[in-house]
């Protein structure tokens, strides 16, 4: 059954299957709804279920387990949970971490990143193909088959710090802000996706500001990023992901609990007395930037996410 | 603006860069241009390539993560104990179990959701946002949510019966060996699935939509559409999908840390989760680099493979 056969079939022939086609649907979207319902419980039960426990004390959490009350906000409803979070853990000093972590990974990847991109794709220099040949070919290997062997060379790095009007000069970087800042800032992705945006702008435009005298620093800043903004919000969305979700790397690489970001702090819950309200309230706390954000920018997230499938 | 009153008045484009050609510009572009690439590349060789390289380097070491003297070389020590070690083979082969139940299903299930909200029908983005949630909830708290529900009086065996008139009891599920990874191989699903329908839906969204007309008028059913429309022009995004599900369940980590630590009886340790305890838990920086390097070779054959699919059909 190809496309190549419809120009042989018969006109009426096709006309009839279309409408006995037409008619009958009705029933079949009407399954179809039934299902896409069906999903969205599937996939919101267990969120909606984490944010109404998050209001209960345990006692009333384990006991409305049996019936449709779990999923529901009734009885003994507070915020007792989201005030306790913050009397057992640091809660408060985790999520400034990780904003601050998240925030300056994304605002200076996101420089280092189209700097990079801009010149691999707008300029004609020697050796441009071989570092870009470089930076695509990293592409496919996940950070987990090297952060063994990072976390032992981040042990060894140097790092010069300014005190009493000197300078020293120190060694190791293990629980630092900037052992958890540095290794994502250049993204091989994100220069490729800024690289393919780039390359949908006309060069004529370059040109023309060429010949107005601009430098390509100038052209990098007021003429090719300007019209970048899809690709920048493409970018920030798919760092600002990992960023706020990171895990291994700071469980590893921090041990200071004044360092730590959110999601490594979630581990203290289950030390001591697992307190599953409390639990709750944390995860939903941590979840709700995200989330928030997400719903904002759906669009450009759903766009980002598709955009990670055209390198296929 | 020194170049504009150089310039010849209503000279065309080419003669411009001609000029600049002339003048030397293709030395300051490769200054530029190495200029404006460096803060990325020093970055990459610093925290990409040389931890790379490191990662072959050290296994042949008997590096430690904090020690006061220096690595040896050992030669293939590491190798030797690592092929004798029956955790390595049993993580080796709880990663390969859950790759290979996980990339199927949730491929698929993927493609089902993404020809579900592909219709043309109202409301179609709400159901696209609500099957995406999971994916940007962040997997350790999904992985936590999931260890209460789990729990032998938890939400999941309550609902079971509910929903079975108390014929399915259900099990703990994450301390029984047997129970263990399917539980996170579901939660796994559940959680990242979204994320591949997009995928399939912007692969669906690239197959004109005459296609589907010319079919229909030549009488072919929905089955049929699918298997001689759909599906073909599916090829890029099926590569790609199987790849990215195979190396992320290849990786898979973050879960069995949070919620079996590798138990019951090993029977969900995986090769990262193995890498991790041995390389920052023993501190055996060493060793942990030689499970990593299996690790590397194996995602290396995946996207090998995916290299040569390619290709071939391109």
């Amino acid at each position: 059954m190809t496309v190549t056969t419809i120009d042989h079939a018969p006109a009426p022939t096709r006309v009839a299957a279309a409408t006995e086609r037409a008619r009958r649907p009705g029933l079949r979207r009407a399954g179809g709804h039934l299902v896409r319902i069906l999903l969205v419980g599937f996939f919101a039960f267990p969120l909606v279920f984490m944010f109404v426990s998050s209001l209960k004390p345990d006692d009333q959490i384990f006991a409305d387990l049996s019936s449709i009350k779990a999923f529901l906000p009734v009885g003994d409803i507070s915020l007792a949970n989201y005030t306790g979070v913050f009397d057992t853990v640091p809660a408060a000093r985790f999520l400034i971490n990780s904003i601050a972590i998240t925030v300056i990974t994304v605002v200076i990847g996101l420089v280092v990143n189209s700097l990079a991109a801009f010149a691999l794709s707008r300029m004609r220099w020697r050796g441009s193909t071989l570092v870009l040949a470089a930076i695509i070919a990293t592409l496919v290997v996940p950070f987990e088959t090297f952060a063994l062997p990072l976390l032992w060379w981040v042990n060894k790095l140097p790092w010069v710090i300014f005190q009493e009007n000197q300078f020293f000069y120190t060694t190791g970087w293990l629980d630092t802000y900037r052992v958890q800042i540095f290794p994502f800032l250049a993204n091989a992705f994100s220069i490729y996706l800024f690289y393919s945006y780039f390359q949908s702008i006309p060069k004529t435009l370059d040109e023309a500001a060429r010949v107005d005298g601009a430098g390509w620093f100038r052209i990098y800043r007021s003429v090719v990023m300007p019209l970048a903004g899809p690709a920048i919000a493409t970018v920030a969305i798919l760092t600002f992901l990992p960023a706020w979700n990171s895990y291994l790397w700071p469980l590893m690489a921090v041990q200071s609990e004044e360092l730590r970001p959110v999601m490594v702090g979630v581990s203290y819950f289950m030390q001591q007395r697992v307190l599953w309200g409390q639990i709750m309230a944390y995860s939903t706390l941590i979840t709700i930037p995200v989330l928030v954000m997400f719903l904002a920018l759906q669009r450009q997230f759903i766009r980002s996410i598709a955009s990670s499938g055209v390198k296929g | 603006m020194a170049v504009t009153q150089e310039m010849p008045p209503r000279s065309g484009l080419r003669t411009d860069t001609a000029v600049r050609s002339r003048r030397g510009g293709w030395g300051h572009e490769t200054l530029m241009g190495s200029l404006m690439v460096t803060p990325a590349v020093l970055l990459l060789i610093v925290f990409f390539f040389i931890p790379v390289a490191l990662c072959f380097a050290l296994a042949f070491t008997n590096a430690r993560l904090i020690s006061p003297e220096p690595a040896r070389i050992i030669g293939f020590e590491n190798f030797s104990r690592l092929f004798g070690d029956p955790l390595f083979w049993k993580s080796l082969r709880n990663t390969f179990y859950f790759a290979v139940v996980v990339v199927p299903l949730q491929s698929g299930f993927a493609l089902l959701l993404a020809l579900l909200v592909n219709a043309r029908i109202r409301g179609v983005n709400f159901f696209r946002t609500l099957y995406f949630v999971p994916v940007v909830t962040s997997i350790v708290v999904v992985s936590i949510l999931w260890r209460f529900m789990y729990q032998p009086d938890g939400l999941v065996n309550s609902m079971l019966q509910a929903l079975s008139f108390n014929v399915i009891q259900g099990t703990d599920w994450l301390n029984n060996p047997a129970a263990a990874m399917p539980a996170i191989m579901f939660m796994s699903i559940w959680q990242a699935v979204g994320f591949h329908m997009v995928i399939w839906l912007s692969g669906l969204q690239t197959i004109p939509g005459e296609l589907y007309e010319a079919a229909e008028l030549d009488g072919a059913g929905k089955w049929q559409q699918f298997r001689y429309v759909t599906w073909p022009g599916l090829k890029a995004t099926r590569t790609f999908i199987l790849v990215t599900i195979t190396i992320a369940a290849l990786s898979l980590f973050a879960q069995i840390n949070i919620m079996t630590q590798g138990g019951p009886l090993d029977a969900t340790s995986t090769m990262v989760f193995q890498a991790v305890r041995v390389g920052y838990g023993q501190q055996e920086t060493a060793y942990a680099s030689t499970i990593s390097l299996v690790f590397f070779v194996l995602v290396l054959a995946v996207s090998l493979v995916q290299r040569y699919l390619t290709r071939e059909r391109g």
